[in-house]
């Protein structure tokens, strides 16, 4: 674990009652590297990202190089490689969102967020707002994951009422 | 539209019959539905007897492909010696469709027990439900019913105390469409990236693991528990067109239509009705203009097409089309095809895995010029360039992304041509006419 010894400071996330939720996902695969995804899972929950120095923990918990980590995590759209708003807003603006007006929720969310660009923090560091693809929720357009929410049939007159609810 | 809701007379609910009952997501109110009476009996049946219940049936795949599930099943040698594998595929990720999350949400149990059956019949002590990372709710749904049905002894090592080893564990995506791909899948569960393989080895003699393996769809299997408990020849009797055609389906609606949501109705239904009747029709004061009507990868229908199609495998080939998933998406005459087609190929070329030339260049290639011809630029030869990538994209790769990247090209000039030269002779821009500029922008953050 090279990288650990170049920060002092990080914590292993592989500790305690944590370590032993490990433990029990690796007994549902016959291979350790299976567990990686599920892995990885529990380093976001856990510290919101998933930073240079958790792929390298993760890789020796189950027996794998910190590249292949980091070549597997940048394969997923969901695992963050940096720290981003306390709400994470996601919305869909594939063909059947786009043509429900999905564009008018995402000027709307941008707008009232102070966010100025896609993909990037507000200044107060609360919102970070994508355009994700189709969310599996096209009949309620427009569909709008906020963290771990999905939110549904949001219109841009909704937005600075569901702005206001996350508090 | 969003349950509870009651099911349109014309429906004929089996798999959303206990949709938007909150009593029936509990393994005491599944019970109370008759639920694991099928389970129950399809192990005290020797496995081959399963399968032939439901090669009987008629029951084909829901997933996309509708191969015939029997068979599939049947392919599995029993008694090799070697772990078998059931893969869930509920990685529910096609433009248009989301009929397997309202199964999970509301009805958890129900495939708990199609999983368990499927795992017996094919002899796989342990079966994966690989479920997309976004859909929280239906993961959160899944676990639970999952922790319920282990407490109570319904799987596990000892299969309601038949001795039989059926072991279920819910496996989450971390967002890749790709991933919906059977042996993208199945890499994704080895803590892989989701590349697909090549094909072959097929999955029923070197899938996860590299051991043999089934994958079925959460919608397929969900069939099964109603199948045992009804018969194949209630199952098979379902079936208003043609007989390669059997039992109900979900067909999901989305788009520019009165009442979105998911409607069970029996294969062979007039899809006329469907869109009209059960679905409200089109919005106060539009048309209807186009259908693309099984996911965003089967060839855009024609109103006249969509019209005169009878909804099963065959009717939708017939009207130049493909039953897919089931997911109609409706446009109506407010929408520019070109630029719902352009936003389609930039969901393909941000999907695309990349290991393929021709998909990851083709993807990539085609939506930067079906932008160009939405911003007003395009030229008419620009449509024949179109036309030959597509040509090139399709029947050359690992998997069919490719393919499905070059059919709404394909089908949108060839249906749909006088927009797109309208566009280019500098009539109207899409952009401007329609206000939107999320397919701009989302180039830029791309
Ligand atoms: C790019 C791509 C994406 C797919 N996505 C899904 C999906 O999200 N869900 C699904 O069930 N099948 C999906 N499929 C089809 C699967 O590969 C496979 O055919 C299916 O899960 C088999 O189950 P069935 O026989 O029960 O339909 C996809 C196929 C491709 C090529
Ligand atoms: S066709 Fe596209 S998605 Fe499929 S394997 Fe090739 S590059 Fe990947
Ligand atoms: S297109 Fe937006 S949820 Fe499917």
């Amino acid at each position: 674990m090279s990288a650990h010894a170049e920060d002092a400071r990080y914590e292993p996330v592989f500790v305690g009652e944590r370590r032993k939720r490990l433990d029990v996902i690796l007994e549902r695969y016959p291979t350790k590297q299976a567990a990686l995804l599920p892995a990885l899972w529990m380093v976001q929950e856990a510290r919101g990202w998933v930073s240079e120095d958790a792929m390298a923990e993760v890789g020796a918990a189950l027996g794998i190089t910190q590249a292949y980590v980091k070549g597997v995590v940048t394969f997923y759209t969901m695992y963050h490689q940096h720290p981003v708003g306390k709400y994470f807003i996601q919305v869909c603006t594939t063909t059947p969102c786009l043509c429900s007006g999905a564009d008018k929720v995402v000027d709307a969310f941008l707008d009232h967020t102070g966010c100025k660009e896609l993909g990037l923090t507000s200044p107060d560091g609360k919102y970070t707002v994508i355009e994700v693809e189709c969310l599996g929720a096209c009949g309620f357009a427009t569909p709008v994951q906020v963290n771990a929410d999905t939110i549904e049939n949001v219109t841009a007159e909704k937005v600075p009422e569901i702005l206001a609810g996350l508090k | 539209m969003g349950y509870p809701h009651k099911p349109h007379p014309r429906e004929t609910p089996v798999i959303s019959k206990h949709f938007g009952d909150p009593e029936a997501r509990s393994l005491a109110g599944w019970k109370a539905r008759g639920g694991y009476r099928a389970l129950e009996q399809a192990l005290a049946m020797p496995p081959a007897a399963v399968i032939d219940v439901v090669k009987n049936s008629g029951l084909r795949g829901r997933g996309g492909a509708g191969f015939p599930t029997g068979l599939k099943w049947s392919f599995m040698k029993q008694d090799d010696g070697k772990p078998h594998y059931l893969c869930c595929n509920a990685d529910e990720s096609e433009p248009g469709t989301f009929k397997d999350r309202e199964i999970m949400r509301w009805t958890p149990h129900a495939l708990v027990e199609g999983c368990a059956i499927g795992a017996y019949a094919i002899g796989a002590q342990r079966t994966y439900i690989y479920i997309r990372g976004e859909f929280t709710e239906p993961i959160r749904a899944m676990e639970a019913a999952v922790a319920e049905a282990y407490a109570a002894g319904l799987i596990g090592g000892n299969a309601m105390g038949t001795g039989k080893q059926v072991d279920i564990h819910v496996h989450k995506g971390a967002g890749a469409y790709i991933c919906g791909e059977e042996t993208a899948l199945m890499n994704s569960i080895e803590g892989r990236r989701g590349n697909p393989r090549v094909k072959p080895p097929f999955p029923a003699v070197s899938g996860l693991f590299a051991q043999p393996t089934t994958i079925n769809n959460v919608e397929t299997l969900t069939a099964v528990p109603h199948i045992l408990n009804n018969g194949a020849e209630w199952y098979k009797a379902m079936s208003l067109s043609n007989p390669k055609s059997t039992g109900t389906k979900l067909f999901s609606a989305c788009g520019n239509i009165a009442k979105p949501g998911n409607y069970e109705v029996v294969m062979g239904f007039p899809f006329r009705d469907f869109l009209y009747d059960l679905c409200g029709g089109p919005l106060p004061g539009r048309k209807f203009k186009a259908v693309i009507p099984g996911g965003s990868s089967v060839p855009i229908q024609t109103m006249a097409e969509a019209e005169a199609t009878l909804m099963d495998y065959e009717g939708f080939v017939a009207q130049g089309s493909m039953l897919g998933s089931g997911g109609a998406i409706v446009l109506d005459d407010a929408q520019s095809m070109p630029r719902m087609i352009a936003r389609l190929t930039r969901f393909y070329a941000h999907e695309s895995c990349a290991q393929c030339t021709q998909c990851r260049e083709g993807t990539a290639w085609t939506t930067k010029i079906l932008d160009r011809i939405v911003a007003g630029h395009g030229t008419f030869e620009d449509l024949d360039t179109l036309l030959s990538i597509a040509d090139n994209m399709t029947g050359k790769t690992i998997c069919v992304l490719s393919d499905s990247c070059a059919t709404p090209v394909v089908s949108g000039i060839q249906k749909f041509r006088d927009e797109f030269e309208a566009l280019i002779a500098g009539r109207r821009s899409s952009t401007v006419a329609m206000g939107g500029h999320a397919v701009a922008r989302a180039g830029a953050s791309a």
